[in-house]
């Protein structure tokens, strides 16, 4: 890191309660405390959130998209994770 | 081999742009792309920086504390954009105080309506009106850009500009029915800044050489001319209804096509323009420069600071 | 004049002045994400200065509104602190000015929450809010910039040593606070003042910064006698409703 920026820091902001924290971009900033503060003032003007996380950008981990096959194609047959694979008999509604 | 797979990776990353399947910062994408977008994003966060200070010189001057804190709370918003598009460019991986250097030094350009000067506070209604109604008009489509990061920062800036189109046209109408004075002087900031708003969507389609290949990769989805033409299908009947004129003796309606015809744009200007021979060129880049250079101790500050304290706490 | 209206008006001119030299960095802040901070923080101070002096007209009754009050009024009506006047200055004198301010600005609010005037403690409850958030942003700048570089604390410390003199005015009090004190509508601001130097010796001594020792004090402005700074500030201010008298906006 040069002396002359700051480091970047992902935002994370929740919304309302009840809801996951959602990415909604990035700043900079020089520690965790200011990295929060200008995420409350650069991504919640119009009162968009009540909680945010701020975390290093260099810290975040990503999968590689060229493995997006072996990492998430598997998961695509496997259909009975999704409750929609199961036939539920009329005149039950809330399963 | 190599150029084998890098033809294969090209036809598949332009595969995906045709089906709308978004790009995304670590996808394989052709350096071409990266570039475009870098340059595109860039000047366009460097618009919105540079944006801020014909606007930012009024707020001290604002005529009631409604129209202050509304200005003020504009002008900062435009401080989010530049900064929401910054990061965007970082995902390509260029660095934002690099591209701002740039800016700086000459090498990149920035949107030349902000070459312009501010000299009645009706140039904060033209602006707004005209300025940020053409930005929105350039803006609208690129929620819709191939790039994903682009095209998520653009919905965040679409939703907030429609405030500033908003505020900027009741200032006019506000002067426009107000004494003579004020509709005076509404009038001359139409006539500064409606040909300049016209140039903000760029050469004519025939003269614009990054067109296709940006229309290809859904970078662009209109060209240059059908933009500028819905800008002014939609402000003249707006000029109309609150007893503006728009200051170009050619403008008439075509019934057959249902679309404005106007008058020849002066390009020459435009290009003086860009070129750096507007009237405030200089002195919106040098009081850039002088902002970065006046906090850099800051910066430096808070990176020691935060330094020390690290240490402190691991010791 | 009821003491009320010149409480009100003091407390508002502040806001007022404030909020016009924090927005005097809009476009020009040291890094993009400081320029939206300190934004937010002149428009809260121009929200305030509007509940404020709207509500000084409303006790006046003479017809005047916040508009009248902020725009239209000559320099010694004017009756906000030195302090607040005082020019931007580097980023680290501005953010020492904002210190020294909401470090009285905090507790001055969380006593005048009960004051027994309903309007004026509604107004201190939403401006605290606000307040609260300020101090924290300016008291972490006095301690980055104190203990960051030596550059950086050698500049805060002489921000310190320049507006120190004026600190000693957020304190002052006359006949208007005697008569309101005795009402209830506010409370001593010797309580305020303990508060203050608490949170000032404490954030002082974590930024590494020395308290002056010269305690020569610089005071006038709530008697509306103001410094050199205040005739241009009205100047831009009021340019407007001088140059085109009476017409809407
Ligand atoms: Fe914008
Ligand atoms: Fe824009
Ligand atoms: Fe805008």
């Amino acid at each position: 890191m040069s002396k002359k920026e700051w480091p970047l820091w992902e935002i994370f902001i929740r919304s309302k309660a009840g809801l996951n924290h959602k990415h909604v971009g990035s700043l900079r900033a020089a520690d965790a405390e200011m990295a929060v503060e200008n995420g409350r003032d650069v991504y919640t003007r119009r009162s968009e959130g009540i909680s945010i996380w701020a975390v290093e950008s260099k810290d975040v981990y990503a999968s590689d998209p060229t493995e997006a096959d072996s990492l998430f194609e598997p998961s695509d047959s496997k259909v009975y994770r999704h409750p929609t694979f199961y036939d539920v008999p009329d005149g039950i509604s809330h399963m | 081999m190599k150029d084998i797979n890098i033809s294969e990776l090209e036809r598949k990353f332009q595969e995906k742009i045709d089906k709308d399947i978004k790009i995304e910062p670590k996808d394989w994408m052709p350096d071409d792309y990266r570039q475009t977008l870098i340059r595109q994003i860039s000047q366009h966060a460097h618009s919105e920086i540079v944006g801020m200070l014909p606007e930012g010189n009024w707020i001290t001057r604002a005529p009631n504390l409604r129209r202050k804190a509304v200005l003020l709370a504009k002008v900062q918003d435009e401080a989010g954009h530049g900064l929401y598009l910054y990061s965007s460019v970082e995902t390509l991986g260029a660095n934002r105080e690099e591209t701002i250097d740039d800016l700086h030094s000459g090498k990149a350009k920035y949107s030349s309506i902000f070459n312009y000067p501010t000299v009645s506070w009706a140039d904060m209604g033209a602006i707004g009106w005209l300025v940020d109604g053409a930005a929105i008009m350039n803006q609208v489509p690129l929620c819709r850009c191939s790039y994903g990061p682009y095209a998520r920062a653009m919905v965040r800036v679409c939703k907030e500009e429609s405030f500033h189109q908003r505020q900027g046209f009741e200032i006019m109408a506000q002067l426009a029915k107000g004494t003579p004075v004020q509709k005076e002087m509404a009038q001359d900031a139409l006539n500064r800044f409606w040909w300049p708003s016209l140039m903000m969507f760029g050469p004519n389609d025939a003269e614009s050489k990054h067109t296709a290949q940006s229309v290809k990769w859904k970078i662009k989805r209109h060209t240059n001319d059908e933009l500028r033409q819905m800008f002014v299908d939609a402000t003249v009947p707006q000029a109309e209804l609150i007893g503006l004129t728009i200051p170009d003796k050619d403008l008439k309606f075509n019934e057959e096509t249902g679309h404005y015809e106007s008058g020849a744009i002066n390009w020459d200007e435009f290009w003086e323009v860009v070129k750096g021979n507007g009237p405030c060129n200089k002195d919106r880049v040098d009081t850039r420069r002088k902002a970065k250079e006046d906090g850099m101790w800051v910066v430096e500050a808070a990176n020691a600071y935060a330094e020390k304290r690290n240490r402190r706490k691991s010791a | 004049m009821s003491a009320l209206f010149e409480y009100i008006i003091r407390l508002g001119d502040d806001s007022l002045i404030l909020g016009h030299r924090m927005s005097e960095w809009c476009g020009h802040g040291p890094i993009l994400e400081e320029d939206i901070a300190m934004t937010n923080i002149a428009l809260d101070l121009v929200g305030q200065a509007t509940s404020l002096l709207n509500y000084a007209g409303d006790v006046e009754g003479n017809g005047r509104d916040g508009d009248k009050l902020a725009f239209l009024r000559y320099d010694r009506e004017y009756k906000n602190t030195l302090l607040v006047e005082q020019p931007n200055g580097d980023f680290g004198t501005t953010i020492m000015r904002q210190f020294l301010f909401d470090a009285y600005r905090k507790p001055l609010f969380e006593k005048l929450q009960n004051s027994a005037d309903k309007q004026l403690s509604a107004i201190a409850e939403k401006s605290l809010k606000e307040t609260k958030y300020h101090l924290k942003h300016s008291a972490e700048w006095v301690i980055r910039l104190g203990d960051g570089t030596e550059e950086s604390h050698q500049r805060i410390q002489e921000s310190l040593n320049t507006l120190w003199r004026y600190s000693s005015e957020l304190f002052y009090t006359d006949e208007v606070d005697a008569e309101l004190l005795s009402q209830g509508i506010i409370t001593d601001i010797a309580e305020v003042r303990a508060e203050w130097e608490v949170t000032v010796k404490n954030v002082f001594e974590e930024a590494t910064l020395h308290i002056p020792t010269n305690n020569w004090k610089q005071e006038g402005g709530r008697k509306g006698m103001h410094s050199e700074n205040m005739g241009f500030i009205l100047a831009e201010l009021q340019y407007m409703q001088r140059a085109y008298p009476n017409m809407e906006w």
